[in-house]
């Protein structure tokens, strides 16, 4: 039995990027990521980011997380919104549904506001799909994910491990 | 929380260290960064003090290969083991697919591996999930030291449901591969 928490299917995942797209082009923004609230990477779309993405979506996950125990802290549920201004780059992010988070970096050919605004336009659209995939992950899941994560790919992975971990 | 991605052909899984402070998860997990060849890990992130303990985690993502058109990653934390820092562990813990326990053979550490494993207990239920739920194995580390205790007394005070355990010197790598590789492969077996 296929017991993977969550899958992201190929019309979902075009579905999150079409928003995406739209959403920087609305804003005049950069890069937009979306990313589990576990820390990994879902979808990058716009300007491909110099720097490490995996660990980008680690800690954009820990910062959102981190905030939110600052918030539950002070007697707020939660912060849905974080927003970080640099110099030359700034980010924005967002909570989407189910443990999603949507950041957007965006320089000075652009305005915090204007950003604001288009998020949460983006912010509805994008959790209408992340519902409707879960809702779907209800009874595809397990049918779907066998198709890949069987006992061909079982072994396979093994020896991939015993090959990188061997002394 | 384990992700298959079928567009961008991905399954991402995560895997965390823990264990009591100065116990050697950031070792462990430096090891690993030293010895894999760069093409198959990415930056090894550590959010640590000046005196280089762990504030909130260390994280290194791992690439195991390309299997029937998919590349799996595993995301491997470390969580802080100071007491006073259990927020922080508990936000590591959320969506976990894996966990290491490094425990401290010293003999004096063996309260400090109590308390740890019972907060381990107290934080996964907090997110619902039952130790017995995810794949867990034990590394008695530091066994070269003079004042460690027995295997046999580890397993019996910190393992009485004899999960896997293995002893290791993380600082000169021993057993840091024999522990991840067991840990990667039960988590492949529970999403298989």
């Amino acid at each position: 039995m296929v017991k993977a928490d969550w899958s992201i299917y190929e019309e979902d995942y075009w579905a999150i990027n079409s928003v995406l797209e739209d959403l920087l082009k609305s804003s005049n923004s950069g890069s937009g990521l979306l990313i589990d609230r576990t820390g990994q990477l879902i979808t990058n779309v716009g300007t491909p980011p110099d720097f490490d993405v995996v660990a980008f979506a680690s800690l954009c996950a820990a910062d959102f997380e981190a905030n939110n125990q600052l918030a539950q802290l002070i007697g707020e549920k939660d912060f849905s919104t974080l927003y970080h201004q640099g110099i030359d780059q700034s980010m924005y992010l967002a909570r989407i549904a189910r443990d999603v988070i949507l950041v957007v970096l965006f320089d000075k050919s652009t305005t915090l506001g204007l950003v604001r605004l288009r998020v949460k336009r983006a912010v509805e659209e994008l959790s209408a799909i992340v519902e409707r995939l879960f809702e779907k992950l209800e009874y595809r899941n397990e049918e779907y994910d066998r198709s890949v994560v069987d006992e061909e790919f079982t072994d396979g992975i093994e020896s991939e491990i015993d090959k990188l971990f061997a002394d | 929380m384990s992700l298959i991605n079928y567009s961008s052909r991905e399954i991402n899984c995560k895997i965390v260290y823990y264990g009591p402070g100065l116990g050697g998860k950031t070792t462990n997990i430096q090891y690993v960064y030293d010895k894999l060849n760069p093409e198959t890990k990415g930056k090894l992130v550590t959010l640590a003090t000046e005196m280089d303990r762990t504030l909130f985690f260390d994280f290194l993502p791992l690439e195991l290969g390309t299997v029937k058109g998919f590349k799996t990653r595993f995301h491997l934390y470390t969580v802080p083991g100071q007491v006073y820092y259990n927020a922080s562990r508990k936000l590591i813990l959320r969506g976990v697919d894996g966990v290491v326990f490094v425990a401290d053979s010293d003999e004096c550490r063996i309260d400090a591996n109590i308390e740890a494993l019972y907060n381990l207990h107290e934080n996964l239920n907090e997110h619902g999930i039952e130790l017995g739920d995810v794949p867990f194995v034990i590394q008695w580390n530091k066994r070269d030291m003079p004042s460690a205790l027995p295997v046999e007394e580890l397993e019996h005070e910190l393992n009485p449901d004899g999960h896997k355990s293995f002893e290791a010197v993380a600082v000169k790598g021993e057993g840091v591969f024999d522990t991840l590789k067991c840990v990667s492969k039960e988590v492949l077996h529970k999403l298989s």
